[in-house]
């Protein structure tokens, strides 16, 4: 990714760009469901569903967790 | 026999002319001052805000055809057809940031399509110009395929017609209806559209995992009974889990979808149409509240098994139709009455995407080939007038391909699609990032990825019901010489040969320096946000042009 432009257009306010230690934390829910091994088996069952089943519905959360923690440790404050 | 469907029919019929006058007077929804301006009836003047993105996207990617065949799916071969849910989980975390930067830098340049954005950045109509024309060509039978979720349900309703005619007049009446409000209201059309989809599939589904659980016995006997079918079963593939020869391509098949997915011009759509970068996180967000409804849905599937569903005949003699597993469920299992809403959803469910999908075909072929090769100095007006006449014959296409071709084809053609779009991703998503790669080095890559993809697609056969070629997208590997049983997804070789050839030319080109054009694009445009001044001044009523454009 390029440097930010050095005589960016007067218009452009500062702002914090995309860069933020916190986006790293996206990976989690790209690495995690994509691992066999966690969910791959029968048990133990939950409400009768194999564990194949209900961990895979589980990663949603942690999907739905990561990204809306990222969210909020880079948004703008302040300044709209 | 239709007779002894006459509630759901009516209900269903209901239900849908609801949807179509909602289609209409959704012209005067949030209406602009001046709806002839591409912005306007192609993007909805974007101005979606958090709430009708969120419709509007997951009434665009959770399609009628996801609802059909992804039960269909785990009700013939089990846990492979679960891949829906890892897909639809790390899609979001995965353009989380890359969608922001496409927004920024379309709201800059007034981008409508990806191949404008590539047409700017790498200075080359060629590449713009195949970007196109892969979007259009893998969305085409996409747009088909909402038809096959239509006509699985009036099967199951029990209207069909002896001539091929009297077969398909229900769904040339319902596309027709959706043609014209399509070319009327544009975008605003399937957002507004998309509360009704959306609300009834969200009820259906409740009830449904509920209900029928309770009905058959609580979800242990549901998993109990499906994992007897595919013990009983000889074909080695299927069961409740996944087995040692099936997880690569599980794993590389949720991957690369999920890669495709928002390189469709129709998912790019949507995501253009919101209002500023916050709303786009935020759905990134909230949009798995639909994986959670897909992953549900999928489970249906085992519901049908435990329930004793069996699938209606195919197009051709001898063969099932896998399609009808899902409404023939809810027909058994569900009143009347309320088999009637499910249906409706289903049908509601295809016009969203449908409309959504023509609509971006259609920009493509008006702001990349129109404009770029027909007419250079088309006026605002010509261009939406040229979008609106081609979202019709869009649909008549798809229309063309249901009537005249058997189903199964735009099955394969959508399994291609998934593919060929794939091979757009080094110069549009990677593209977003960095303008390393060379623009010749970026077509080269096209057409080798384009070109193994296709072989290998070829080659994949399916013992099970005869056909040699195009058969499913899990490769063997022993067909690369590796000594093993495991199969992998076509998609991600291909566009990893895809992405070795650009880098690999690109060193070349490089050092030979060979010209590369002028990048349109500032590193400061992939960060700009609602507010910020545009270089392309929009339409009349956009705040922004009342701040003039820098450039």
């Amino acid at each position: 990714m390029a440097a930010p432009e050095p005589e960016a257009p007067t218009t452009a306010r500062s702002r914090a760009k995309d860069h933020s230690p916190w986006n790293w934390l996206l990976f989690i829910p790209i690495v995690v469901p994509l691992i066999p091994a966690f969910f791959n088996a029968d048990s133990p069952r939950l409400f009768g569903f194999p564990r194949f089943y209900w961990l895979q519905l589980a990663w949603i959360l942690l999907g739905v967790g990561t990204t809306t923690l990222v969210y909020q440790m880079t948004k703008k404050r302040g300044d709209r | 026999m239709w007779r002894d469907h006459l509630t759901e029919i009516i209900v269903f019929s209901l239900l849908f002319l609801l949807v179509s006058a909602m289609g209409f007077v959704a012209a005067r929804w949030r209406a602009p001052r001046d709806m002839a301006h591409l912005d306007e009836w192609g993007l909805g003047g974007r101005s979606f805000g958090g709430w009708i993105t969120w419709f509007l996207v997951g009434g665009d990617l959770y399609t009628a055809y996801t609802f059909v065949a992804v039960p269909a799916l785990i009700f013939g071969a089990g846990a492979a057809g679960f891949f829906a849910v890892p897909y639809t989980i790390v899609i979001y975390p995965l353009v989380f940031l890359v969608l922001c930067r496409l927004w920024s830098v379309s709201h800059r340049h007034g981008f409508v399509t990806p191949a404008d954005f590539v047409r700017n950045r790498f200075d080359s109509p060629i590449l713009a110009l195949l970007v196109a024309i892969t979007g259009i060509v893998a969305t085409m039978p996409y747009i088909a395929l909402q038809l096959v979720g239509i006509e699985a349900v009036l099967k199951t309703m029990g209207v069909t017609g002896d001539s091929a005619l009297a077969r398909h007049l229900p769904i040339i009446i319902a596309f027709a209806i959706l043609a014209a409000y399509t070319y009327q209201s544009g975008l605003r059309a399937p957002a507004l559209i998309a509360f009704v989809k959306d609300s009834l599939i969200y009820i259906v589904i409740l009830v449904a995992v509920i209900y029928l659980p309770y009905k058959l016995g609580g979800w242990g006997d549901i998993f109990d009974a499906a994992d007897a079918k595919f013990k009983a079963s000889p074909a080695p593939g299927d069961g409740i889990l996944l087995n040692a020869n099936n997880q690569l391509q599980y794993v590389t098949l949720a991957f690369g979808s999920a890669l495709a997915l928002f390189l469709y011009p129709h998912s790019i759509t949507g995501v253009l149409a919101s209002r500023n970068r916050d709303v786009i996180k935020r759905n990134m967000s909230a949009l798995p509240a639909y994986s959670l409804l897909l992953g549900l849905i999928a489970l249906l599937g085992y519901m049908a098994i435990a329930a004793n569903v069996k699938p209606l005949p195919g197009a051709k003699a001898g063969s099932v139709d896998g399609n009808t597993v899902v409404p023939l469920l809810f027909d058994s299992q569900f009143p009347d009455w309320f088999a009637g809403v499910a249906y409706a959803a289903i049908g509601i469910g295809a016009l969203v995407p449908a409309a959504i999908m023509s609509i971006a075909a259609a920009n493509l072929f008006t702001r990349n080939i129109y404009k770029e090769y027909l007419k250079r100095d088309a006026s605002p007006a010509q261009e939406a007038n040229v979008s609106k006449i081609t979202s019709l014959v869009v649909k008549v296409g798809a229309v063309a391909c249901i009537v005249f071709l058997d189903p199964q084809f735009s099955i394969d053609l959508q399994l291609i699609g998934g593919v060929i779009i794939l091979q757009t991703l080094p110069a549009v998503a990677l593209g977003l990032y960095t303008r390393w790669f060379h623009r010749t080095a970026l077509i080269a890559g096209w057409v080798a990825g384009m070109g193994l993809g296709m072989w290998m697609l070829y080659q994949v056969g399916n013992p099970a019901t005869g056909k040699k070629h195009f058969a499913g997208s899990a490769f063997p590997l022993s067909e690369f010489g590796f000594d093993t049983k495991k199969t992998i997804y076509v998609g991600i070789v291909a566009v990893l040969v895809n992405l070795a050839v650009a880098a690999l030319l690109t060193l070349v080109l490089r050092a030979a320096k060979v010209a590369d054009g002028v990048d349109g694009t500032t590193p400061d445009d992939y960060f700009a946000d609602e507010g910020d001044p545009r270089v392309t001044p929009g339409p009349d009523r956009d705040a922004d042009s009342a701040r003039e454009p820098v450039a």
